[in-house]
């Protein structure tokens, strides 16, 4: 028996169906993540879990038991927000001891766990603060402080990194990655950066209009994606001669299907490349190995693996 | 829930029920009541005091001269609170916010207070005002001020110049200072500027502080009352002298009436005129 | 940001006379030595102000003032905290009309007001006592103390409430950790505005009170009616004042602008 189940979980808001009969189990420490345009019904889904929206149709069970039968407030999942949602009239410590307080931890027990998991997060000198006082990174971890310290049976993080910028969300990455390992919390990701979302989790859900197009882990659903909408939506890709190749599977041969490079774009570790070939514009990347690479205006041929 | 919102106001719909749209009803049905010297009033239904409000010239005139003040007022409040809240805007920081504090602070400050101030500067012959423009060499006999529509409408700008004031500010924090910026490197003048880039963009906030400005001249009690005198009547202190001078209440609530549904014609006209015209740009 | 021309600080500089004058003046002729309305020149006086002492119905119209400013807006708030979460948080039938019912005393003019509170009340019994008072302040009072609470409402982040509601706190818990502590700046100047559009009111209250529940502005008002002395003046310099006083604290604590722009949440 899985840990957290949905069936046939659905929500309609008058005639628009937001999310559509999504079945999904989770295993006790997966890390799983909803990904997928705005729009597809991952944060919906999310928060009929949390208890914000009351589903249409469908169950919610965790353990076995219905958890649409327990009230948010008794629900014991640990939420991380967008906009981190911190208390701004309390202080870090205050925060975070909330969730505690509201258990009726005691006092002595309370200080101990807040400094606990404050360490874990990389804030442990940062008490006394307020939130406005503090950057969006230094934010994001209180958030995720709040949500860790009452020991919640899932973690649900709904796009916790998007108000963060690219390098710092990078780092954060690899910190949340570690952090959910330290403490082995089945942890549930809303986000639309598909990036993001293969490098957290051990399998990703990709929505579109409500439903389920893949469910499975990361890496197979880059190689081996289920619908158009997948393949495209997990990376780039090259429709040529019928068939479906990711740019970075693509090299330029001596021979095979011949074309002009139009553009050359340097990213630093690779080259974006596209290429005008009879079957229509084709991008390639490359990585930068330090080589001699075709310019602009060249002729060219293209070769890939036939899958 | 669906109940919770109506829950929540209900303490205070039922308050307003109570003491705002019951006893404006009895003012809408006590200007159709009779009145008479000795018999007081009379709870029959007549449009006796209707028929006087409109027919006779004494009302009409009084009416003409309300709305006549408060355009003044509102014209005056715009032509002179616009530019103030631009030069605001353009000062340096401790300076903007005294001078903010300087020209908005009077708005807290007792109207009474304020228009004892103007008596005192226009004071018949004598006021200050005159004695300097005397001495000044601009006029030659001192100019009437008290008991006047002149002395009416430099009181109340004075009055209700915050409203003006406050309502381009807002306006203008919701501009863009690059814009500005782009018009001068575009090769812009600073007139053209303000002209081309600015006064476009604040005029929805000079229109809805000339709305409020209009709408609180027109219905202004205090300074009239004190400057302009029983001579000189508008409708708020003409109703006021029919309630307690004359005691002719259902006339006085006939006109007052009348005052309020003129107001809220023109308020609630004008301010779907500027919506409707600025709904593209700023919607 | 540029700095202002010549021009420009000649204009402001007569604008900001234009604006001080009649207040300062007041001001001025409080100090006056003189029996009569005059600039006091060579020397200054403070009798107009002990004069004031022997004029008991200043005094006491000044504290009945204060007690209705208090009571109107404390209970304008009241009425209005509840409005203003249902207003601000939630869509539903008559949502505008409803708003636009509670701010329509700001539309309606304060002599339309006050006769229909004469009227009213006489028929009630209720004619010139101060309990009318207060019911009459509390509701013109009612939207400014709707404004400042609405606007703290409105830009209340809902997801803080949902926070506390998954880290296990019960509806009155949220309501009380979480909801008022973040709408009180809001509360508290929305009460301070209320007050002093309250202890300023003179227009309907005029018709409202009688001899024996005079506010301090109306008592100023009918003085001012039958003759202009440096009586009036000395009151008017302390109303000043107090007001100054006020606005100056409020400033510091909340910043006027805030304060009468609000955070124009409902547009206005």
């Amino acid at each position: 028996m899985s840990f957290l189940s949905l069936e046939g979980l659905s929500k309609r808001f008058g005639t628009h169906t937001a999310v559509d009969g999504l079945t999904l189990s989770v295993e006790k420490g997966e890390f799983v993540s909803l990904l997928g345009p705005s729009g597809c019904g991952k944060t919906t889904t999310l928060q009929m879990i949390a208890g914000f929206v009351e589903p249409s149709g469908g169950a919610i069970r965790l353990e076995g038991r219905d958890l649409l039968a327990v009230k948010p407030a008794k629900r014991g999942l640990g939420i991380v927000f967008q906009s981190y949602a911190l208390f701004p009239h309390m202080t870090v410590v205050e925060n975070v001891a909330f969730g505690l307080e509201m258990q009726g931890v005691a006092a002595a027990e309370r200080t101990r766990r807040v400094g606990e998991t404050l360490e874990l997060v990389g804030l442990g000198a940062f008490t006394g603060r307020y939130p406005r006082q503090m950057s969006g990174g230094q934010q994001q971890r209180v958030a995720l402080a709040r949500a860790l310290v009452i020991r919640p049976q899932i973690l649900l993080l709904d796009e916790p990194l998007s108000n963060l910028d690219a390098k710092l969300r990078e780092e954060m990455q690899i910190e949340l990655r570690q952090i959910q390992r330290t403490v082995g919390t089945t942890t549930i990701l809303v986000t639309h950066d598909q990036a993001e979302a293969m490098a957290l989790s051990d399998r990703v859900v990709v929505m579109n209009h409500g439903r389920a197009e893949q469910i499975g882990p990361p890496h197979e659903a880059y190689e081996r994606p289920a619908t158009p909408f997948v393949a495209n939506f997990l990376g780039r890709t090259n429709l040529v001669n019928g068939t479906t190749v990711r740019p970075e599977k693509i090299w330029f041969a001596t021979s095979g299907l011949a074309g002009k490079v139009r553009t050359r774009i340097f990213q630093g570790n690779h080259w974006l490349y596209q290429v005008e070939t009879a079957g229509g514009l084709v991008t390639v990347i490359r990585q930068n190995t330090g080589e001699a690479m075709p310019g602009e205006g060249e002729a060219v041929h293209l070769a890939w693996a036939a899958t | 829930m669906k109940s919770t919102p109506y829950l929540l106001s209900l303490p205070a719909l039922l308050l307003f029920g109570a003491i705002v749209i019951i006893p404006l009803v009895m003012t809408v049905l006590l200007s159709f009541h009779d009145w008479g010297q000795y018999k007081g009033i009379e709870p029959v239904f007549t449009l006796k005091n209707w028929r006087e409000v409109f027919t006779d010239s004494y009302f009409l005139e009084m009416f003409w001269r309300t709305f006549r003040i408060a355009f003044f007022v509102t014209l005056f409040a715009a032509l002179l609170g616009a530019p103030e809240a631009y030069i605001l805007n353009r000062m340096k920081s401790p300076w903007r916010g005294l001078f903010l504090l300087v020209i908005l602070g009077p708005l807290l400050i007792s109207v009474v207070a304020r228009t004892l101030g103007w008596a005192l500067l226009f004071g018949g012959n004598s006021g200050l005002i005159n004695k300097a423009l005397v001495s000044m060499g601009v006029i030659s006999a001192p100019l009437p001020f008290m008991f006047t529509e002149t002395g009416v409408i430099v009181a109340l700008t004075h009055v209700l110049m915050p409203y003006m004031v406050l309502a381009v500010w807002a306006a203008l924090q919701r501009l863009d200072p690059q814009v500005e910026n782009a018009a001068v490197a575009l090769g812009a003048s600073p007139f053209t500027v303000v002209r081309r880039i600015v006064l476009p963009q604040v005029m929805p906030g000079i229109l809805s502080g000339a709305i409020i400005v209009f709408a609180l001249a027109a219905s202004a009690f205090a300074t009239p009352a004190i400057i302009g005198g029983r001579r000189l009547k508008v409708a708020s202190t003409l109703a006021y002298d029919e309630f307690l001078n004359t005691l002719n209440w259902p006339l006085g609530a006939a006109v007052a009436v009348l005052l309020l549904v003129a107001l809220v014609a023109i308020v609630v006209g004008a301010s779907r005129l500027v919506e409707r015209r600025y709904a593209q740009v700023f919607g | 940001m540029s700095k202002n021309g010549p021009v420009a600080l000649v204009y402001h500089t007569l604008f900001v006379i234009f604006m001080l004058a009649p207040i300062l003046v007041v001001c001025f002729v409080a100090f006056t030595p003189e029996g009569y309305l005059s600039f006091p020149t060579d020397r200054w006086s403070l009798r107009w102000f002990y004069a004031i002492g022997r004029y008991p119905e200043f005094i006491s119209a000044f504290w009945r003032s204060l007690w209705l400013g208090a009571l109107s807006s404390a209970i304008a708030v009241a009425f209005s905290v509840p409005a203003a979460l249902a207003i601000g948080r939630h869509r539903f039938r008559g949502r505008d009309a409803m708003t636009a019912l509670f701010m329509s005393p700001l539309m309606i003019p304060h002599v339309v007001l006050g006769i229909a509170f004469l009227r009213f009340f006489t028929e009630l019994g209720l004619g010139g006592t101060f309990v009318g008072l207060v019911l009459a302040h509390i509701v013109v009072v009612l939207p400014f103390a709707l404004r400042l609470t609405l606007a703290s409402a409105v830009g209340l982040d809902r997801s803080i409430e949902h926070a506390a509601i998954s880290l296990g706190a019960s509806d009155r818990t949220v309501l009380r950790r979480i909801t008022l502590p973040l709408v009180l700046p809001g509360l508290i100047s929305g009460s301070a505005l209320a007050f002093i559009n309250s202890f300023d009111e003179v227009t309907m209250t005029v018709f409202i009170a009688a001899p024996g529940t005079e506010t301090l502005p109306v008592r100023m008002f009918l003085y001012i009616q039958d003759n202009i002395d440096p009586l009036v003046t000395s009151v008017s310099a302390v109303v000043i004042a107090v007001t100054v006083l006020a606005l100056i604290a409020l400033d510091r604590a909340y910043g006027l602008e805030r304060l009468l722009v609000g955070r124009s949440a409902d547009g206005r």
